[in-house]
């Protein structure tokens, strides 16, 4: 026993992100080789035009993963990351559509509904003791009837709000550099992760994210009030689903209440993939931003090498299993 | 009594619904003693303790720590106090390295006014980590490791180094060697006599008759709730020790508790 503790004490060690090292620098290779694959195979593959058509698909998926992210390092699970970006829309539509406010309230509107229904996730969760699956669980199917619900089952569009759809479709970037077009969405995804990557690291509530995933009794017993902080960070993650919400809602230029089921589970999938322990206590951004990005350009490729959408489905399922499979041979071998 | 007693409890009682976990307790403890705690499974020993950290709330009693009553209202309180209390259950985070376990719920912080998302203050932290862990003579490797990767006595050593780095008054340690190695019991048993020498007051909970007499000073026996006895290290042996533990010998001074 002594001798294996010794022989680990003398791995170079990288504090927070050396948990998930190893997963990370896997999930960048297979997305190298996915990018290297997809291009010998199809000469439409790497375009520019197909590149931005990625990052900016991976743009929704990448915020709520990012959202889905903060939860799981705490131990937790979101399943209401879709439904809440729908409802954030909506809300978003409401506003800006029916009662005619200006966009900058519309948006506040959105990340705040975000927040207040993640604060409400964070108080079944802390306060009622649900188990976050449950409790996400059913504040999704929540958000689902009360998206249909408060928009009559009909899209909301944005027509009477100008510039509304520039939000993820336009392009800063594009502006400076025209031969690169990165749209607003993307740019927005990038800033949103750093921002997420320095909570994390160097926050303290970041710091009790990590700490309750570790170990929640010592955190409780080291006299962190535990409650609050979980409420907290379900409040921060429904905050950023707000924001997923303003981006699909730009997108589409409407929102679309029927939309939101199933991109909880791409967001967890890209969080798996990108190497954040499910058991909580580790994980990173960065790995998260690749695993939306592995999903993007999975997708996207199979596409353009017309496999059928089934196909592309189950491919999606293959990828999820071996990526934890992978996680955990890697946990097996370090004990 | 003077005022070189940290700390004293009379009558502290905690119930559990019906259950009597423990019954008047009166106990007292000198600035520079070292006290084992020793009883069976049950007798009371973990639940005194949580009543002194807080963890727990008393159902009647008294505490005075360094000459106050107190009331903490939760563990925050008493090791701001300056209770220190290395748990049964090491109360540790795996995934986060020494610095972070040590100011795990006190975290030195810059730019307070950014609310839960003030800055951490690695630089402060860690400086005070390696200040700590040389007043207790504890050597750790690489600071920066995640607690996951260190051996049992490792982990428990950060677990008590926490007690150095705050400058506490008392420090109480719940069987800190119940699940360690001979090398490392021996490790932990070394960083007690540091404390003893620099006069810190301990209260130690062990089933290790061998180590409490190496350890203390002074040995408290509960049985089934209820303090049955209050020995000197001198005035008694092990076998004396465990005749009070199952029960087959009771001072006169608690019998009446009976």
């Amino acid at each position: 026993m002594t001798t294996v503790s010794e022989a680990s004490e003398k791995k170079p060690a990288r504090g927070l992100a050396e948990g998930g090292a190893y997963q990370k620098l896997l999930a960048f290779a297979s997305l190298i080789m996915l990018l290297i694959g997809f291009s010998i195979a199809s000469p439409n593959f790497m375009q520019t035009s197909n590149m931005i058509a990625i990052l900016q698909a991976t743009s929704v998926n990448g915020v709520l993963a990012i959202a889905a992210t903060l939860v799981i390092i705490t131990g937790g699970i979101d399943l209401s990351v879709g439904t809440l970006m729908t409802f954030c829309a909506v809300i978003a539509g409401v506003v800006l559509t029916y009662l005619g406010m200006p966009l900058l309230l519309g948006v506040i509107a959105a990340i705040g509904a975000g927040a207040l229904c993640g604060l409400i996730s964070g108080t079944f969760v802390a306060k009622m003791k649900i188990p976050p699956f449950i409790a996400t669980l059913g504040m999704m199917l929540i958000l689902k009837g009360l998206s249909l619900v408060i928009s009559g089952t009909r899209p909301i569009y944005f027509n009477d709000t100008p510039g509304f759809d520039l939000i993820s479709r336009g392009s800063l970037i594009g502006e400076v550099f025209p031969a690169l077009p990165i749209p607003n969405g993307v740019l927005i995804l990038f800033i949103m992760a750093g921002v997420a990557a320095y909570i994390l690291g160097r926050t303290v509530l970041g710091r009790y994210a990590f700490a309750l995933g570790s170990n929640e009794e010592a955190v409780r017993l080291s006299g962190v009030n535990t409650d609050m902080w979980k409420m907290r960070i379900y409040a921060l993650a429904g905050g950023i689903c707000g924001i997923g919400g303003i981006l699909i809602a730009s997108r589409l230029n409407s929102a679309q209440p029927a939309l939101g089921l199933g991109y909880e589970l791409e967001a967890i999938a890209a969080v798996v993939i990108g190497g954040t322990s499910l058991s909580g206590g580790r994980g990173t951004i960065l790995g998260t931003l690749i695993g939306a990005l592995i999903m993007a350009v999975l997708t996207n490729g199979l596409r353009v090498l017309s496999v059928a959408q089934e196909w592309q489905t189950v491919v999606t399922g293959v990828i999820i299993i071996l990526a934890v499979y992978a996680d955990m041979v890697r946990r097996g071998k370090t004990g | 009594m003077s005022n070189d007693i940290i700390l004293e409890t009379r009558d502290l009682t905690k119930h559990y619904g019906g259950v009597h976990a423990l019954e008047g307790a009166n106990f007292t403890l000198r600035k520079g003693e070292h006290v084992a705690i020793m009883g069976d499974n049950g007798a009371g020993k973990s639940t005194f303790v949580r009543q002194i950290t807080g963890v727990e709330q008393r159902t009647r009693g008294e505490i005075i720590f360094d000459g106050q009553p107190a009331q903490f209202a939760g563990p925050l309180d008493a090791r701001e106090a300056g209770i220190e209390t290395v748990f049964q259950t090491l109360a540790l985070a795996d995934d986060l390295d020494v610095p972070d376990n040590l100011f795990l719920g006190r975290e030195k912080t810059k730019w307070d006014w950014l609310g839960p998302f003030r800055l951490l203050d690695y630089k402060a932290m860690r400086d005070a980590t390696m200040a700590g862990l040389e007043k207790t003579a504890v050597k750790i490797p690489n600071l920066n490791n995640p607690i996951r990767n260190m051996s049992g006595g490792q982990r428990q050593c950060v677990a008590i180094a926490r007690t150095a780095t705050f400058h506490s008054k008392l420090t109480i340690m719940d069987e800190p060697t119940a699940a360690l190695g001979v090398q490392e019991t021996a490790q932990v048993e070394n960083i007690i006599r540091t404390l003893k020498e620099a006069g810190e007051p301990l209260i130690l909970i062990s089933h290790n008759m061998r180590q409490v007499f190496d350890l203390v000073d002074r040995i408290i026996v509960f049985r089934r709730g209820r303090i049955c006895a209050n020995l000197r290290k001198e005035d008694t042996d092990g076998q004396d020790v465990v005749a009070y533990i199952t029960g087959a010998k009771t001072q006169p001074e608690y019998a009446e508790a009976e």
